[in-house]
């Protein structure tokens, strides 16, 4: 018996490189991959303190969607969304895209507004999306209670057939091998601790495998960002916390769709192994811990039940936490710093997986041009000076 | 589950509390003479540590103080703010 090839080589670090992406999670290695793809950038290193997609890429619930509210989110959202469309027969990888579609709840009679209205909105912005009365949720995943004596009653919901999941470790490898066949080189065990500045330009990263020069460097630590960002000497308006998921033992399969309750701060699907998983909204203290407290979850337990009586016999087989960066309007901060060839893409807070290969897009467009995405100009590190927010908290789903 | 120690009720359950975020953050003097990016500093920059952090806890459960702790943001360690 032989060892399967490997997908990626383990590299040293070279002492330069063009561009040094810090953090060799979904968002990192698509920012290389598409520094390679789109613009023919290839001396790139992906530095991660850990191993590849460790992080909250092993640790996201996978759901992908792209029903935002306002213009500028439901642009890069989708676009992220198309790219996904295409993904694995371009990655040549299987990623178990399912196309099985996102429900969203609606309990109250505020609910119901907000609802139909992002409804409205993503249609004017061509995102797919459908108003489902109780009747009809009830058809389209019969499990869900929408009796009137329901604790937390169904008036209805949004619907995105478009939306969905996909296996979060797939997409890791997918980008990573396909990084690595451009000459990516992807370095584990590589922490960053510090910067080397002059004249308010960056010039190389100092980091636990010594200094490595580079002529770009863009974070992409999620829930480290502010700490990295501080040792170049940049305050960013993010929170880290940790938020929480769980996954059951394997079932038969009961559950086809994926369900989210912004109400009760659920969120469901049945992987395609057989577990539930389910996600809850963060614990609320500042935390870099990686694990979060017993009674959040349990509040999340008893209103999955709520919502779904048929889970009362499922066990919990495990649950995590992941380190998330929540910025003020829960939309994510892309683009240039302070420190000119510094770039940040960070604040994608609880949904930043369906954002993947977007997100790695316009970032690794913003890197290599110098100078904006048009899809992230918007959520440039100026609008919380400027007072441009992007509020989404209504579509984030996630209590924040 | 973290154990606070409420000053007045002494040490309880994490969820008899609200976070209340950054200790120490006060409303600026001189509003009328605050730029944007002065603004935008009060209103939306807090610390982010991964180390210790003085914090705000407010025991909503309970006796309704506002209180400081100091808490290490990756042990969850707490130790009374000097």
């Amino acid at each position: 018996m032989s060892h399967p090839d490997f997908l990626w080589r383990d590299p040293d670090p070279k002492p330069a490189y063009d561009v040094v992406v810090v953090g060799g999670g979904g968002h990192g290695l698509a920012t290389a991959y598409y520094l390679a793809r789109n613009h023919g950038i290839t001396n790139v290193a992906v530095l991660e303190k850990g191993w590849l997609a460790g992080g909250n890429m092993a640790r996201n619930t996978t759901i992908i969607r792209s029903n935002y509210l306002w213009d500028e989110s439901a642009a890069i959202y989708e676009h992220a969304l198309k790219l996904w469309e295409g993904l694995s027969d371009e990655l040549d990888y299987d990623l178990q895209f399912s196309q099985r579609g996102v429900l969203n709840l609606a309990h109250t009679l505020g609910d119901v507004r907000e609802g139909r209205r992002r409804v409205n909105a993503n249609r004017l912005n061509g995102v797919d999306a459908e108003w489902l009365d109780a009747d009809e949720v009830k058809k389209f995943c019969p499990i869900v209670d929408v009796s009137g004596r329901a604790r937390y009653p169904v008036l209805g919901g949004t619907l995105q057939r478009r939306g969905g999941i996909a296996k979060h470790d797939h997409v890791a490898w997918a980008l990573a091998r396909k990084a690595d066949a451009y000459g990516i080189d992807l370095i584990q065990g590589c922490e960053v601790t510090g910067f080397e500045i002059a004249r308010g330009r960056v010039l190389a990263v100092e980091t636990t495998r010594g200094r490595i020069a580079a002529g770009k460097v863009a974070l992409a630590a999620a829930g480290h960002t502010s700490v990295l960002a501080a040792e170049a000497g940049i305050r960013l308006p993010l929170r880290s916390h940790p938020l929480q998921a769980l996954v059951s033992e394997l079932l038969e399969p009961v559950l086809d769709c994926v369900v989210m309750s912004n109400a009760v701060h659920v969120y469901v699907s049945q992987a395609h192994k057989g577990e539930l998983v389910m996600g809850a909204g963060i614990d609320a203290y500042t935390s870099y811990g990686q694990r979060g407290a017993f009674h959040v979850v349990e509040d999340q337990m008893a209103a999955a039940l709520e919502l779904f009586p048929i889970f009362s016999r499922a066990r919990v087989l495990r649950t995590w936490a992941g380190i998330v960066d929540v910025s003020p309007d829960a939309s994510p901060i892309i683009g240039r710093t302070p420190v000119d060839g510094l770039y940040v893409n960070a604040g994608w807070g609880t949904g930043g997986f369906k954002a993947t290969p977007g997100s790695g897009w316009v970032y690794a467009h913003t890197i290599a041009e110098d100078e904006p995405h048009p899809l992230a100009v918007p959520f440039a590190l100026d609008r919380f000076t400027s007072g441009a927010l992007i509020d989404e908290h209504g579509a984030a789903a996630v209590a924040h | 589950m973290m154990l606070l120690d409420c000053p007045f009720c002494g040490p309880r359950d994490e969820n008899e509390f609200h976070y209340g975020g950054q200790a120490g953050v006060a409303y600026p003097e001189a509003p009328g003479e605050l730029s944007d990016s002065e603004w935008a500093a009060y209103v939306f920059m807090r610390d982010n540590p991964r180390g210790w952090f003085h914090e705000r806890w407010f025991h909503a459960l309970g006796c309704r103080t506002w209180f400081t702790v100091e808490r290490h943001t990756v042990t969850h360690e707490i130790r009374k703010a000097p």
